[in-house]
């Protein structure tokens, strides 16, 4: 499938999660059991996205000090929990990688 | 007395602004990360037009790169996006009186930083006659921070070296993102909870374990809090 016909696709789904409940004027409210799980969702879906990043290469589980990611992305979670800048996570983060593939060669 | 719609809309930019320091670094690493999973530039920089959604935006590129069928990617996309229908229920009684092309551009303009934005200013100020012109300020100076730190982002990408571990960005922006957000016992709990099962079933075809990692996280997460209310 065209990249362009998905962007569009996913350009409308974003769109009308926005207007939503604007062009509903009040008249729609949420279920509870939606209010409640809503706050979860950018938590789950993006920590599904970044643990297998960190923790499996080619596809094996990877669980070892030697394994440069997950030591750098482990390292980038303290970081962002002390600075909470997206920045120096990144900077943090790839210092680590680099130090690390070094080191290990 | 209240503020004239001038003065509305250049509030809501100042207010903005602030924002655009973490905004920028990010329309950046989008632009670079979009490059180096093959999107031409043109489709780069339309998607920031067509999505305006950061996190869903590098979302994107991972899945597309990784060959996800059109299906799970909007399916995705959908998901991460969800967040902005409470933003949508959270605004829509301040926009009823407006005529309908204003709710529609307000809403296109609808991302976390305008709604953080106009969150502020409705707590620290009483609401005047013009301030669907602060929302617009403020939606208008985000749109163009990133738009142009897009840019940025693919003139640069342009000149970085292939061999550098780019793809590396993604996970640490997302770190950066989900990291405060954990602030108590349930948030930890959907983010261990996805995280594991994401590498359980990474095997899965069609990407399709994300989307049942994120909702097992989500799950996980909804049964605790539910329990403690």
């Amino acid at each position: 499938m065209n990249v362009w016909l998905i962007m569009v696709a996913c350009g409308l789904v974003t769109f009308a999660l926005r207007l939503s409940f604007i062009a509903a004027e009040g008249r729609v409210t949420f279920p509870r059991w939606f209010r409640l799980i809503l706050p979860f969702v950018p938590v789950a879906t993006l920590t599904a996205l970044v643990a297998p990043e960190l923790l499996l290469s080619q596809g094996a589980l990877w669980l070892s000090w030697r394994n440069p990611r997950l030591v750098a992305g482990v390292i980038a979670v303290l970081i962002a929990a002390i600075t909470r800048s997206v920045l120096w996570t990144l900077v943090g983060g790839f210092a680590v990688l680099a130090l690390w593939s070094l080191m290990l060669g | 007395m209240s503020l004239s719609a001038l003065q509305e809309f250049l509030a809501g930019a100042r207010a903005l602004v602030p924002l655009l320091v973490g905004v920028a670094p990010f329309g950046m690493i989008y632009g670079v990360l979009a490059l180096a999973n093959g999107l031409t530039p043109a489709a780069v920089l339309a998607m920031s037009t067509i999505l305006f959604a950061g996190s869903a935006q590098l979302l994107f590129c991972q899945l597309v790169g990784a060959g996800a069928p059109a299906a799970v990617v909007v399916a995705e996309v959908g998901l991460l996006n969800l967040r902005h229908a409470l933003y949508s229920a959270a605004l829509a009684p301040r926009l009823t009186h407006l005529p309908r092309r204003w709710k529609l551009l307000l809403a296109y303009l609808l991302t976390d930083e305008v709604f953080a934005a106009i969150s502020q200013q409705e707590a620290k100020s009483e609401s005047g006659p013009h301030r669907h012109w602060f929302y617009l300020g403020a939606g208008l100076a985000l749109w163009g921070g990133w738009q142009l730190s897009t840019a940025a982002g693919v003139l640069l990408g342009a000149r970085l070296p292939t061999s550098w571990p780019l793809d590396f960005a993604l996970p640490l922006t997302f770190i950066a993102i989900v990291v405060p957000l954990i602030r108590d016992g349930a948030m930890l709990l959907a983010a261990l909870v996805a995280g594991t099962v994401a590498v359980l079933v990474a095997g899965l075809p069609f990407k399709l374990g994300l989307l049942v990692a994120a909702l097992a996280g989500m799950a996980a997460g909804w049964l605790v809090a539910g329990r403690a209310r």
